[in-house]
């Protein structure tokens, strides 16, 4: 639901006062894009994409880099920094930013391509899909703010990216966790032939899934830690909250077992069948992303197709809405993505 | 740079060519685009025989290639942007020896290699999968970087045409190419003012087009595209240019060229032609045929 363009916030008063909150509604501000996901006390990692890819072209010469204006905002320009020889600046155009692409890879190279996931979704799908996809060419497309990911509103949210290029053969879809799995991803996609979109936090990245002896494999999914009553399927920075939720519900006695499902494209049909079949678990798949075509859809699928029915199937995902512009704390409790939310809502499942 | 007669290799079967050669092979690509069509009783045959004098020029005068190695790292790179003129393309093909001509009875048909909009993936000598339109210059500049870094000599051939240049995308390239400098990229505009509503000079307008690219940073040039000794002139001029900008040929083409019952039609953008027309159509091009 919008709220009005004519009505004022209703913390603010009436007209005239300050705006400076109250004490139970602190103010809180719309996220930069360069804000960073993670908590106050958490471990992070500056630029992983950006450094990954750097150190991976120092062995890689076909390696190039290319962005529409946002290589600050996507962490190239660590990589245009390192290698600017090998850095093209396309301008505010993805559509030539993506045909480009296309012709480079073409012509033997492996470019990685990034913009905000908005702009290769929406306004670049045609030239993804018939200038890369359709001829499986070697191109790895890299988008920030996918999902939820900012708080400036439809514009920048990528909600759907992931329903969008479910649709387009050949393509990989890659929606990594932390930090430490994305300086993973990066040399994994590289030696992967084929077109690849990659959803990406970028900035100081949260560090999570080192703690968990976890390692990236393109198109598998991986159980990060068991448990007896609730089965949460997840990926992408939900995994992050799927964990964290883990431990919350621990303390209420519910045993959470998650399984990090970065490779939403292909899916790993065998090991998401294979945990979802153990008796007496409720599946709850988590996204940051509308419950429209996601992994969530993309599980009910798989599950139906295979006659595997747990004892209840859930789905923690973004609403079919446009959503609301705000401070991104505010907007991931209010659209049920944020810990805090989630562990609500499961304990209202079981 | 490979000329008309210095490409030994290429034309071993062949005499040497000349300009009057050149309108020959126009006239053999015409009468394989007439084949094709009959095939399917219908299609973008009045394209096809509108550009096959721009394709003479392109594959018998100024581009180097191997027929026998369609993918020969130092060919000159030919992109079709307007994926609907496969069967001009397939035609031009077919004369330099990249396709065997009895190929040209699939067109269009199950399993053929030569379907009715172009695909990279089919075709021998088909660079680009085009068809969705507005796509090529984009491609264009990302063939012309690649070389650049390749330190290859080879030029980037890119045609696309009028009704094309409402889409926003051939604008990003065309701004780009001027951005990069990229004097390995030859643009040929094929001018025949039809597009699938009508004439592309009603349906949005596409003029002045010679300023349009000026202004964008090109070097323009601009003739008649069913003119073989002009063609020949200004892809001599685009590729000897010693200017580092990239170049375009705007080439104003009649549909239909060739075949006068075709070209008399108002609306010719895809064309239906009766099953006894056909033979006609072979010989009133025959019958125009340059001696």
């Amino acid at each position: 639901m919008r709220r009005s363009k004519y009505t004022r916030p209703t913390w603010l008063g009436e007209q005239g006062e300050g705006g400076q909150g109250t004490a139970d509604k602190p103010r809180l501000t719309t996220s930069a894009m360069i804000a960073s996901l993670a908590g106050a006390d958490q471990r992070t990692k500056p630029a992983p994409f950006g450094n990954a890819l750097s150190a991976l072209a120092e062995t890689r010469p076909e390696i190039v880099g290319l962005t529409a204006d946002l290589a600050k905002y996507t962490d190239l320009h660590v990589f245009a920094k390192a290698h600017p020889d090998r850095f093209y600046q396309m301008g505010m155009a993805e559509q030539l930013l993506i045909s480009a692409a296309a012709g480079m890879a073409r012509e033997g190279f492996m470019p990685f391509a990034t913009t905000y996931a908005v702009f290769a979704a929406r306004r670049a799908y045609d030239f993804i899909c018939m200038a890369i996809a359709e001829e499986n060419l070697n191109v790895k497309i890299v988008c920030a703010l996918p999902g939820l990911t900012t708080g400036y509103g439809p514009s920048h949210q990528a909600t759907e990216d992931v329903a969008i290029f479910r649709g387009m053969p050949n393509i990989t879809i890659v929606d990594p966790c932390d930090a430490h799995e994305i300086e993973q991803v990066v040399p994994a996609i590289a030696a992967h032939q084929g077109p690849v979109y990659m959803r990406l936090l970028r900035g100081n990245v949260p560090l999570v899934l080192d703690e968990y002896g976890y390692t990236f494999e393109l198109g598998k999914a991986k159980m990060l830690r068991d448990g007896n009553d609730v089965l949460i399927i997840s990926s992408g920075l939900m995994t992050m909250r799927a964990l964290e939720t883990a431990k919350a519900l621990s303390g209420d006695n519910v045993d959470v077992g998650v399984l990090h499902v970065p490779t939403i494209k292909p899916l790993d049909e065998a090991t998401i069948l294979k945990e979802a079949s153990r008796t007496g678990r409720m599946v709850v798949v988590a996204e940051n992303h509308t419950i429209v075509g996601g992994l969530g859809e993309a599980v009910a699928g798989l599950l139906m197709r295979s006659g595997v029915f747990p004892t209840a199937f859930r789905q923690v995902a973004l609403p079919d809405e446009f959503l609301d512009a705000g401070a991104l704390p505010t907007l991931h409790d209010r659209y049920g993505i944020s810990t805090r939310a989630m562990t609500d809502s499961i304990k209202g499942w079981l | 740079m490979t000329t008309s007669t210095g490409d030994a290799g290429r034309q071993a079967s062949k005499p040497p060519l000349s300009n009057l050669s050149l309108a020959d092979r126009a006239y053999h690509i015409r009468r394989h685009a007439l084949r094709m069509g009959e095939v399917q009783g219908q299609g973008y045959i009045a394209q096809a025989l509108g550009v096959a004098d721009i394709l003479a020029v392109s594959y018998f005068h100024a581009m180097k290639y191997r027929p026998e190695d369609p993918e020969w790292e130092e060919r000159d790179r030919f992109l079709l942007s307007i994926g609907h003129y496969a069967i001009a393309l397939y035609a031009a093909l077919i004369e330099a020896g990249i396709i065997p001509e009895d190929e040209l009875e699939s067109y269009g048909s199950d399993d053929s290699r030569l379907p009715m909009s172009g695909m990279a993936a089919y075709t021998p000598g088909m660079e680009i999968t085009g068809g969705s339109l507005g796509h090529g210059l984009a491609l264009a500049v990302g063939f012309c970087l690649a070389l650049k870094r390749k330190q290859s000599k080879s030029f980037v051939y890119c045609l696309f045409s009028d009704g094309e240049l409402g889409e926003g995308s051939v604008w990003e390239g065309a701004w780009s190419a001027s951005h990069w400098k990229l004097d390995n990229l030859i643009g040929i505009v094929d001018v025949n003012n039809q597009q699938a509503d009508g004439p592309a000079s009603e349906v949005t307008g596409f003029e002045p087009l010679a300023a349009r690219f000026e202004s964008f940073g090109w070097h323009v040039q601009r003739v008649n595209g069913n003119d073989i000794d002009a063609l020949v002139a200004a892809f001599d001029a685009a590729r000897n240019l010693n200017e580092p900008k990239p170049r375009i040929i705007i080439c104003d083409t009649k549909m239909a060229k060739g075949v006068p019952f075709l070209e008399e039609r108002e609306r010719n953008h895809f064309l239906r032609v009766e099953p006894h027309e056909w033979q006609k159509a072979l010989e009133l091009l025959d019958a125009g045929r340059t001696p």
